[in-house]
């Protein structure tokens, strides 16, 4: 491990979501390869606090690339320059003595700005909120072993599930299309036995609240893909195509 | 004395018998009725999607931009229950012992039956709901071992079963919005409980967007907002997590229950420097098949930590097991606590490895020659991308360092059998409350706990009261609201008038390294009155010398911070007196005074078999100390082995 970094960064600041933005340039001198992305921030941002400047905002909790909610559009990519990793994930030893480091915020007409690099992503919430479930309530269901599922369906289905929600695949697509996020919940419950009697409905609705929230259309860029931090495949979308496609024949 | 309200009658049926004696809301009032839901873990999102689906109003709140985010996201290992699908002897009985025992007999029998015994409920629950665990080839559920126990009763998807249970739990509240039965509020912060007539009626929260101060009223408020772990700094939980709802409940009168009962998980990622702003946990899981060991001796360590050789060097006959050598029967599976305070020790004997000597090896080179490396990777493979990522070491290739970490904690606001705190209406559930885990928590119980007081408990109890106090609408008019919202909002103003020279972060990390010092791993007497002196002198500074920025009406992390930390300088000082008063060793309370010959854990059950409850009666005022008693009539206490 080498000795530690001098870098500039160059950082989207606007106060709230009405007021207009725009790039300040600060210095983050002695910058250790073993910090996290956002303990870098978090070093800048003590520094602020001690001269009495407002610290930049950036959404962030679990610190381990699960929860979703860190962003961030670092020199141009969500997530960072690291395949299948997150902002929170990232470390500094991806750059080097000297950089200059561009963040911005995810940029999507349906992410508005909330502060500086944090982004409001509620549209998300409200497309699972369409459809995103199987309607049964607590209680009264059947034993667990009672339907088998085969485990390749049942990996599958889990790699799909396993979408953290973050929303880079919106911030990296040019039309800013979320169908690879919504894709991957309705490929979850399109394969699994309990998501069949619900299955098409789901579909359409789901899609259906994705236009609604003013996600642009899918160009087969596969920008989503490559910037995942899950690694969600671009074939959900292909499965969820079809889906909805059929939902207008079966309405169920 | 406390009274919890276990009900009477044989262990086996206290739970069935209890549900049949509560009152019931006859099903055309449900609607009169409305409820607050702070939190949207595992026990807030079950709760609120269950109370919804059974036809009352809920709103619910979190602190995150969404409810998917939630702490709980993060579990990896499992969650526990007596399904004994693979019929290798567990049961409900055997689950409730386990649970008894790991947790050093510091909780209540009935409580740990009813948790084993809806456990199975769980399972059935979120398969249903589309949750995703592992399967085996024949199609059926895969169960592991998991965190000391003897049986495989462990649940897992991947290393992500907290994030898939939650994203069920999710979906349940999800439906429950699209039908118009709870309202969400995200980036909403509770700031405070209000009592109407002794009874908990609404709260006050803050807008985390525009810094709206709002009241909410409600017949019943449930508090599932989550461990204090963060006291310490640096811990596994999420950066968010705080104590503050808990905190501000127990300012109104909810008592605190057994508040130092911390779990410092052995499996974490050693400390990299000053930096640091979080700790990750490896999951438990590994020790199934990873091996615990330190060099045999202090010299040999030494050339480890200056990079002279490396642990893949080491003979066989250099090495120590330790775990293996002193606890030849459980051997790297001991529980937690056990597996962390020997980490300690053998690092604090100098035989530690790593730049620092605070870590010891989980070795996989054993696995990976008798299982292979893709059999390796296809159990853990995420949590050895993880390692690596972090660290930059190839775990199959280097032994993984480990070193123990904050992680859980078994204290929170005191609740009764039907998980009302002692406030009336006022609930709290998951990791908020202290029930069921006693003095140490097994692996994979917490997920099973926060959906049994969700899913489960909460559905039932909760109708009990609602049915006696009458569907009345709650009025957030009365003078009380606008009484404590007024409290609340001088509070935010003497937070931001604070223009000193010292961050919040800093204030926070000197209370971390003051807890973890004199109230983490080990505690004696001395230390913890000298952390008492400590924590009263940093928190006297805080209110002189922080420095606070910008304005309440704007997205402020300057003001969201500084409330928490506040509130944290308060609980550790509480943490450290409850330490104080428990003059005994048990689990995750480790007194020096008192230990066995072989240095574990000496119980005092003859004068503290009993939860402290801790009231509180004033700013800077000493907390008054009530005791519920814990009886046992169904285990036998015994000091706890796994030689
Ligand atoms: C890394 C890690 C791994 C773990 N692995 C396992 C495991 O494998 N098995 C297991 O059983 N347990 C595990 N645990 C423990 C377990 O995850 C937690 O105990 C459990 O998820 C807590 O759930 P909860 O619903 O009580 O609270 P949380 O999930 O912490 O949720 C708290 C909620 O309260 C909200 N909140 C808090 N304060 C406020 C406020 N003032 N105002 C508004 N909202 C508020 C938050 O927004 C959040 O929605 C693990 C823990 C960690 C840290
Ligand atoms: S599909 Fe990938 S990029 Fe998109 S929200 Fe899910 S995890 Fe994030
Ligand atoms: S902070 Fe949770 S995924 Fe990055």
């Amino acid at each position: 491990m080498s000795g530690n970094m001098n870098l500039t960064l160059k950082v989207w600041r606007q106060k709230n979501s009405s007021a207009s933005g725009k790039f300040v340039t600060y210095k983050a001198p002695e910058i250790s390869p073993d910090m996290s992305f956002l303990e870098m921030l978090d070093v800048v941002n003590e520094g602020l606090v001690k001269k009495s400047e407002d610290p930049i905002q950036f959404d962030h909790d679990c610190r381990e690339g699960i929860c979703g909610m860190c962003s961030l559009v670092i020199n141009g990519e969500p997530h960072g320059p690291k395949r299948a990793t997150t902002t929170c994930q990232l470390h500094m030893r991806s750059f080097n003595d000297g950089d200059t480091i561009v963040i911005e915020p995810f940029r999507a007409a349906a992410f508005p700005v909330v502060k500086d690099l944090a982004v409001n992503r509620s549209a998300f919430d409200r497309i699972q909120q369409a459809g995103g479930y199987v309607s049964i309530g607590t209680g009264g269901v059947p034993d667990a072993n009672e339907i088998a599922i085969p485990k390749v369906i049942a990996d599958e289905a889990f790699n799909s599930a396993t979408c953290i929600g973050c929303g880079a695949c919106v911030a990296a697509c040019k039309n800013a299309s979320a169908m690879l996020f919504v894709s991957a919940k309705i490929s979850q419950y399109a394969m699994l036995p309990q998501g069949q009697p619900e299955r098409y409905a789901r579909a359409e609705a789901m899609v259906l609240q994705m236009d609604e929230e003013g996600f642009g259309g899918c160009t087969n860029t596969y920008a989503c893909e490559a910037k995942c931090p899950k690694e969600i495949k671009v074939t959900n979308i292909a499965r969820m195509n079809r889906e909805f496609f059929n939902a207008e024949f079966i309405k169920g | 004395m406390l009274d919890a309200k276990i009900p009477s009658g044989p262990l086996a049926e206290k739970w069935n018998k209890h549900k049949f004696d509560l009152k019931l809301v006859n099903p055309s009032n449900k609607r009169k009725y409305d409820i607050i839901v702070v939190g949207t873990g595992l026990a807030g999102a079950s709760a609120a999607a269950s109370l919804a689906e059974l036809g009352y109003n809920v709103k619910a709140f979190c602190f995150q931009d969404s409810p998917r985010r939630a702490h709980s996201i993060a579990a990896q290992g499992g969650i526990n229950a007596a399904k004994n699908y693979p019929n290798d002897g567990d049961s409900v009985f055997r689950l409730f012992y386990d649970t008894i025992k790991g947790g050093d007999y510091r909780s209540r029998e009935g409580n740990v039956y009813r948790l084993a015994e809806v456990s199975v409920n769980i399972i059935d629950q979120c398969v249903a709901q589309g949750v995703p665990f592992a399967r085996e080839y024949g199609g059926l559920l895969d169960n592991r071992s998991f965190g000391g126990a003897q049986v495989s009763r462990t649940f897992y998807a991947r290393g992500q079963t907290g994030q898939q249970l939650l994203l069920g739990a999710y979906s349940a509240l999800n439906r429950q919005i699209n039908l118009g039965k709870v309202k969400m509020y995200t980036r909403s912060e509770m700031l405070d409980v209000v009592t109407v007539d002794g009874k908990a009626q609404g709260i006050i929260t803050r807008n985390l967007i525009d810094g709206t101060i709002e009241s909410h009223a409600g017949h019943a408020v449930l508090l599932c907002t989550g461990g204090y772990g963060n006291v310490f700094y640096l811990s596994t939980n999420a950066m968010g997590s705080n104590v503050t709802a808990a905190w501000r409940a127990h300012k109104r009168g909810a008592y605190m229950a057994n508040p130092c009962y911390t779990q410092i998980h052995p499996t974490c990622i050693p400390v990299s420097g000053d930096h640091q702003s979080k700790l990750t946990l490896m999951s438990e899981s590994l020790r199934n098949d990873g091996r615990v060991w330190v060099p045999k001796t202090k010299e040999i360590a030494e050339r480890l930590r200056k990079g002279e050789i490396k642990a893949v060097d080491l003979k066989e006959d250099e090495r120590d097991y330790f775990l293996e050598r002193k606890y030849p029967s459980f051997g790297n599976l001991v529980p937690r606590d056990v597996a962390s305070r020997n980490a300690k020790q053998v690092c604090d004997e100098g035989k530690g490895v790593g730049k620092t000597g605070l870590a010891v090896y989980l070795d996989f080179a054993d696995s990976i020659k008798r299982l292979g490396e893709d059999t390796v990777a296809a159990k853990y493979g995420n949590l050895f991308d993880m390692y690596r990522q972090i660290t930059d070491e190839n775990p199959y290739k280097l032994p993984m360092r480990i070193y123990p970490a904050v992680h859980y904690t078994m204290g929170g606001l005191w609740v009764d059998y039907n998980l009302m705190t002692s406030i009336p209406g006022l609930y709290a559930l998951g990791e908020a409350n202290f029930s069921d885990h006693g003095a140490n928590r097994l692996g994979a119980s917490a997920l099973m706990q926060g959906l049994a007081d969700g899913y489960f408990v909460i559905p039932y109890t909760l109708g009990d009261y609602l049915a006696k106090i009458g569907p009345a609408p709650i009025d957030a008019n009365r003078p009380e609201f606008a009484k404590v919202k007024s409290e609340v909002e001088v509070r935010v103003k003497t937070l931001l008038s604070l223009r000193g020279n010292k961050t919040v972060d800093e204030y926070h990390r000197d209370l971390g390294k003051i807890m973890w010092e004199y109230c983490g791993m080990s505690r004696d007497e001395e230390g913890l009155k000298k952390a008492k002196g400590m924590i009263s002198d940093l928190r006297a500074d805080f209110w002189k010398n922080a420095i606070v920025l910008g304005d309440n009406e704007e997205v402020n992390q300057s003001l969201e911070k500084a409330g928490r930390v506040a509130d944290f300088l308060e609980l550790g000082e509480l943490m450290i007196d409850d330490a104080l008063n428990r003059d005994e060793s048990c689990g995750g309370h480790f007194r020096e005074e008192y230990q066995t010959p072989e240095g574990e854990a000496l119980r005092n059950d003859d004068d503290f078999a009993y939860v402290a409850a801790w009231a509180y009666t004033g700013d800077n005022m000493p907390e008054e100390l009530h005791k519920e008693q814990l009886e046992f009539e169904n285990v036998k206490l015994t000091q706890r082995s796994y030689k």
